[in-house]
């Protein structure tokens, strides 16, 4: 009945429809939403509400509800804190590290996996450079503890037969970031490169053309058209990459973690989770949770707001 | 790309090319590949840093001490578990959400988008998310590590994101005039969904599964935080243990040489593991090849 009536509503009559109708014959498309509605209304938005507890002093048997307004005290207790800079540069430094590193480098690797010839060697380099964005989290630091370990790793022996002396580098504090930051490159810049390809395949091929009957060398095909070309591209990565700096992930920096490299490898989300789920300090983690998410959101915002000035486009 | 003649200074700068993309060709399969043959060479040779290209002393010992390892097995069960029923579950809600989406007719359809969205850039955070899910009675059960749910980035923000390309993919690839034809002959919007917009969607529905599938399989945060008995614990948890968490052996000087022996066998199991834990994914790899990027492509550029 429903179809019927949408099909005599003809689409230039839509507009005039009542909403109340149209939201009544759409009734069977609400109904494929529900489930993912309902399920980020329960595992998204009520956490939101959660949030408070970072201004309480959360006592588990009164509930969050329940639990005596603090106001900002877990928030100043954490800004007082011995750890709360040395956490901030941690978590900076670590990801500052990898955008300044691992951001530029996919953006090259396709630029030269699109302007070399021979279709089947570029293949090849793209299913190679692909692969491990697929490998676990856990496997990654896996393979950096077996290739890197002192008395049996691969990369100790070669040191011992170029004649130096074996290093812990798990166990050095100067070796963490470089550490993450190229493990994460090799790992992700393969991968990385895609989006970027598919905006260099978007780009006229008249334009190349052109310039090439105009004499122009490769070279200068690429510093004129190809970077142009993919340069709001390269925008919106670098927005939602500065707009994360504080978000950097959990799961790498955890498990890289040691009591040897804790002073640079400890940061706020790790933090977060041993004071909140290991300690119980579920207020104070949370504030400190918070602060962090704020500060996202707030780099987020600006960074877009930035691009915008540029007179590039942003995200909204 | 048009390559009509090359220039002299053309060939250079691709001769050039050819020679660094192999160069990083060479440094990202090296490890892979080194992997591999120390897997199945002799732990002492391997240990002592006598294989470097081709496999020395080859041995099977090493997997035959894996398929024994009931710890690292009942994981391997557990994420198989995981990850199948949550692939069907996330795939499900995200190609209902995604179609619904699609519809330009859809009253509301903004702001649903944008009640979506913006969990992507804010969320409650761990702990407010952890305390509900105890309070819901999903600490430490099996429909947690299925259920897209819970300060993990890959359970939800993910899958919003996922909902974008296949909406994306959706509003590019069903034509108007089919469903509008559809409409005319009376078919309800769910049996156009099934009967119509599914079969035509068999890419993104690959696309969407190896990413969910290999999320899952790769999932370890999510087992972290929400469960505490070993016996439910995920493939990646004991893997950690087993990988990473003996590394204080390191600073041992070892004299006795049993201990060595011991310690070398154990060692050169790991190359093992790694391969034994990455199989499920890397038979996911063509299909990968075949249907993700140019699924991704499709969804992520409008137009």
């Amino acid at each position: 009945m429903a179809a019927m009536q949408r099909a005599l509503a003809a689409p230039a009559s839509v507009r005039r429809t009542p909403l109340l109708v149209r939201m009544a014959r759409s009734y069977q498309l609400y109904l494929l939403l529900l489930p993912t509605v309902a399920l980020v209304f329960l595992f998204q938005y009520v956490p939101m509400y959660g949030v408070t507890i970072a201004f309480k002093n959360f006592k588990p048997h009164l509930g969050i509800i329940g639990s005596d307004w603090v106001g900002l005290r877990h928030f100043i207790r954490f800004f007082e804190s011995a750890s709360f800079w040395r956490l901030i540069r941690n978590t900076i430094f670590l990801s500052g590290y990898e955008l300044l590193v691992g951001f530029p480098i996919p953006i090259l690797l396709a630029l030269m996996m699109n302007m070399v010839t021979g279709a089947r060697f570029k293949r090849t380099v793209q299913m190679v450079t692909y692969a491990p964005h697929f490998i676990s989290t856990v496997v990654i630091v896996g393979m950096l503890s077996v290739f890197l370990s002192k008395n049996f790793g691969l990369t100790n022996h070669l040191i011992d037969v170029l004649g130096g002396q074996r290093v812990f580098f798990l166990g050095k504090e100067q070796w963490f970031r470089s550490l993450y930051v190229f493990s994460g490159v090799w790992q992700n810049a393969g991968w990385g490169t895609i989006i970027y390809l598919a905006a260099l395949s978007a780009i006229d091929p008249e334009l190349h053309e052109a310039a090439i009957v105009d004499g122009a060398t490769l070279w200068q095909r690429v510093w004129n058209i190809d970077i142009p070309g993919i340069l709001p591209t390269i925008v919106i990565l670098l927005i939602l990459n500065v707009g994360q700096i504080m978000g950097v992930g959990f799961e790498k920096a955890f498990l890289m973690q040691n009591a040897l490299n804790l002073q640079v490898s400890e940061i706020i989300s790790t933090f977060v989770y041993k004071v909140g789920l290991l300690d119980a300090r579920f207020s104070f983690s949370a504030a400190v949770g918070l602060f962090n998410a704020v500060i996202n959101f707030v780099l987020l915002v600006s960074v877009n707001r930035f691009a915008k000035a540029l007179g590039q486009s942003g995200l909204w | 790309m048009a390559v009509i003649a090359l220039t002299r200074q053309d060939r250079v700068l691709n001769a050039v090319l050819y020679v660094l993309l192999s160069l990083i060709l060479l440094a990202v399969a090296y490890p892979l590949f080194f992997v591999l043959i120390a897997s199945i060479s002799d732990p002492v040779l391997v240990n002592t840093g006598k294989v470097w290209i081709i496999p020395r002393g080859v041995t099977l010992d090493g997997y035959a001490k894996i398929v024994q390892h009931q710890d690292l097995l009942r994981g391997y069960r557990n994420s198989l578990a995981y990850a199948t029923l949550g692939t069907l579950l996330n795939l499900g809600l995200t190609l209902t959400a995604a179609y619904a989406l699609s519809r330009r007719d859809l009253p509301g359809r903004n702001a649903i988008m944008l009640y979506l969205t913006f969990t992507m850039f804010f969320s409650g955070g761990l702990i407010p998310t952890f305390l509900l899910i105890r309070d819901l009675g999903l600490y430490n059960t099996f429909l947690i590590m299925i259920l897209p749910a819970g300060g993990s980035a890959l359970h939800l923000a993910v899958s919003v994101f996922n909902i974008i390309i296949a909406r994306t993919f959706f509003m590019n690839t069903i034509p108007q005039e089919l469903l509008d034809a559809a409409v005319m002959d009376g078919c309800s919007d769910l049996r156009f969904f099934r009967s119509v917009v599914l079969p035509l969607s068999g890419a993104i529905v690959a696309v969407l599964m190896v990413f969910y599938a290999v999320g899952h399989w790769n999932g370890f945060f999510h087992g972290l935080i929400y469960l505490r008995e070993r016996e439910r614990f995920p493939l990646q948890l004991i893997l950690r243990d087993i990988l990473i968490q003996n590394t204080f052996t390191e600073e041992l000087e070892i004299d006795d040489e049993n201990a060595l022996a011991a310690m070398m066998l154990a060692e050169s199991i790991k190359y093992g593991m790694i391969i034994v834990a990455s199989v499920p994914v890397l038979l996911l790899y063509p299909f990968v090849q075949k249907h993700y990027v140019r699924g991704v492509m499709i969804g992520a550029i409008k137009g």
